[in-house]
């Protein structure tokens, strides 16, 4: 009982090349809850797509089926063409091109805030010290947080945490990412200078999957949203469509429980 | 109506921090008649035995059994002929030690504080006044001068070389070597059989092997244990269990017969080596339950954002994940060192003579039948000023990792 499915090449926003393509991507859990139950979902480059759902609707564990943070047992994911296999060196590959923020920042608290976005571009991708210092001073400047460079993540704000975790992905250079609920693990005066940043990145042209239960920075910035429940896609919309006329009973009931 | 009067923790003074002596007595020793009397009764049962301690160590105890059989506490039977090499050792270890403290201490700016001179010449004070043997003291003054000078090349060097620190951990790693070799000879020197290493020497040079063996092979075992490889997992929680449930003494016993029957016929590994051995793989499986307490305690997310960002498992591992498992687990791994150091006290039990073997064959000489409590309680002290440089090491180690603030 499939209720809503896109078909990968009907996609909305015709012409441009996708990044991440999901078919019918099923998964059971250990103890055999079934939490996808055949979602398929295209993102396309430089588009902002939000996820929105209830707790429990497999929202967060389908984003992280994109970079192999999950396995899955039916279907497929293909990822800037390449599709995710069980090949340690193809997920490796995969995870270089997908940046993802965590909803507890993640940041590693023994190292500073430099060496905290520089460890992956020397170590994965070979870049001298030097460049990869300058470069991830910029990104500190773009989000802010130049000053706090050579403090620990201990010493920070949860915000200031997020937006180190945002610069650090970013140092990658990924072709896309991955937001898993990053406004959720922060005190609510926080919630704003996140949300800023991203903006600011959406803006930039990066392409963007967001879990998020922020309805402004979804109606403002997402270029589509969709709602999840119960592991199926139930509606797939624009932000104005989706907040005003939501086609499904299911996402009324959703909107009317947060807004 | 009596006016609300505000509780003694709002109104009373804001830390005891600054407190004069005789206020902070009364709030700490005397708060009220009950505490009071605990501590006049504790005072008393401490003075007392502080007081019997010291009349009998000044008055009755016999102490020319310590300082005539220095060279035997210290070295065992090694061939008094020879000790020029230990005292070449002394001196690396002196300068080396010297020069690490230097450079960890290039950006403090109290290296040569008060109280460190002071410890300095209370220790030179102690050689001149008490000297071991009446010719060794004129060696320890130099090497007492040579730590303090080292220490002062040190600051200097690190503060031009920042990264020097590296250079000093790889000395100190061949340090080890070159002292097998001035201990043990060889290579142009003369050879001193494993039968004649002894007392502190001995001692020290288990614990330090003992502790590099078992370091990785715990390290090893921790993430075998943890490993998504059944068979890997299996093995190494089966060894983990079966070490734990023998005694260590049965341990070294088995060392010394069985592991010969491991290795080709006519190689015989020396006993000092068999021990070693034994005593490693022993403290590695309580090694292993620690760190992988530690491992335990990093949260998945760590793993989840190293490899998000393409690290891959070993680079997860090294970078990510052990180092805050091993900042975790640095109490429990020192406590574990700390005993692998008490335990080389079971060598004696196997035959060989370190510390507290000599002290049990000093004590079976007849010039110094009954001298009991002057031998073992000069051992404890040896023992003491070990265990706690170790703890106070760990200590200062967990302060220098903490990020927290």
């Amino acid at each position: 009982m499939r209720q809503f499915q896109t078909e990968p090449s009907s996609a909305q926003q015709g012409g441009t090349e996708p990044v991440i393509v999901a078919r019918d991507v099923e998964k059971w859990y250990d103890n055999g809850f079934h939490v996808l139950k055949g979602v398929s979902l295209t993102v396309h480059k430089g588009e902002v797509l939000v996820i929105m759902g209830p707790s429990g609707s497999g929202k967060s564990t389908f984003i992280r089926t994109f970079n192999a943070l999950e396995p899955y047992q039916k279907g497929t994911i293909e990822v800037d063409g390449i599709t995710i296999s069980h090949d340690l060196k193809n997920i490796e590959a995969i995870r270089r091109e997908v940046g993802m923020v965590f909803q507890q920042f993640n940041l590693f608290p023994h190292l500073t805030v430099l060496q905290n976005v520089t460890l992956a571009p020397i170590w994965v991708r070979r870049w001298p010290k030097a460049k990869a210092q300058e470069v991830a001073m910029q990104l500190l400047e773009r989000v802010g947080i130049l000053e706090q460079a050579h403090k620990f993540p201990g010493q920070l704000s949860g915000g200031q945490q997020q937006r180190v975790a945002i610069a650090r992905s970013l140092a990658m250079q990924p072709k896309v990412m991955l937001f898993d609920e990053p406004t959720s693990a922060l005190d609510p005066e926080m919630v704003r200078e996140v949300l800023d940043v991203m903006r600011t990145l959406a803006d930039s042209g990066m392409t963007m999957v967001c879990v998020t239960h922020e309805v402004g920075f979804a109606r403002e910035v997402a270029d589509r949203v969709v709602l999840m429940d119960g592991g199926y896609l139930v509606e797939e919309n624009t932000p104005q469509e989706f907040f005003n006329h939501p086609r499904e009973e299911r996402t009324q009931k959703f909107l009317s429980q947060i807004l | 109506m009596t006016p609300v009067t505000p509780n003694s923790f709002a109104s009373g003074p804001p830390a005891l921090i600054g407190l004069g002596p005789i206020a902070w007595a009364k709030k700490n020793l005397f708060s009220d008649w009950f505490n009071s009397l605990l501590t006049l009764i504790i005072v008393a049962i401490f003075s007392w035995g502080l007081w019997r301690l010291g009349s009998w160590a000044l008055t009755m105890a016999q102490w020319p059994v310590i300082p005539n059989n220095f060279g035997l506490f210290m070295t065992g039977t090694y061939p008094p002929a020879l000790y020029a090499r230990i005292w070449v050792l002394l001196a690396i270890i002196c300068a080396l030690a010297g020069l690490s403290w230097g450079v960890l201490a290039r950006n403090v700016s109290i290296l040569f504080s008060r109280n460190v001179r002071l410890g300095l010449a209370a220790i030179g004070a102690f050689i001149v006044l008490f000297p071991p043997t009446r010719p060794s003291a004129l060696k320890l003054l130099p090497l007492v001068a040579l730590v303090a000078a080292m220490a002062a090349v040190g600051r200097q060097g690190g503060r031009r070389f920042p990264g020097v620190g590296k250079w000093i951990s790889l000395a100190w790693f061949l340090s080890y070597f070159v002292a097998l070799w001035l201990i043990g000879g060889g290579l142009g020197l003369t050879r001193v059989s494993t039968n004649d290493w002894g007392g502190l020497l001995l001692t020290l040079l288990a614990a330090i092997s003992g502790i590099a063996l078992c370091f990785p092979l715990g390290l090893l075992l921790a993430l075998g244990r943890r490993s998504a490889l059944p068979v890997v997992r299996w093995l190494s929680t089966a060894y983990i269990e079966v070490v734990r449930g023998v005694p260590l003494v049965a341990f070294l016993f088995m060392g010394q017969v069985m592991i010969p029957l491991f290795l080709p016929v006519g190689s015989r590994p020396d006993r000092v080596l068999r021990a070693v051995i034994a005593l490693a793989l022993f403290s590695a499986a309580y090694l292993a339950e620690n760190v992988r307490a530690g491992l335990q305690a990093v949260p998945r997310g760590q793993r989840e954002a190293a490899m998000s960002l393409g690290l891959n498992t070993p680079l997860t591992l090294g970078l990510i994940v052990l180092p805050q498992a091993l900042k975790i687990a640095i109490p429990a791994i020192v406590g574990q060192f700390i005993s692998l150091f008490q335990d080389t006290t079971l060598l004696s039990i196997v035959g060989l003579a370190e510390l507290l073997g000599i002290g049990r064959s000093v004590l079976a000489n007849p010039a110094y039948l009954g001298r009991y409590a002057e031998v073992y309680l000069f051992l404890a002290v040896i023992y003491w000023v070990f265990c706690y440089a170790m703890a106070l090491g760990s200590r200062k180690l967990e302060e220098k990792l903490n990020t927290e603030r």
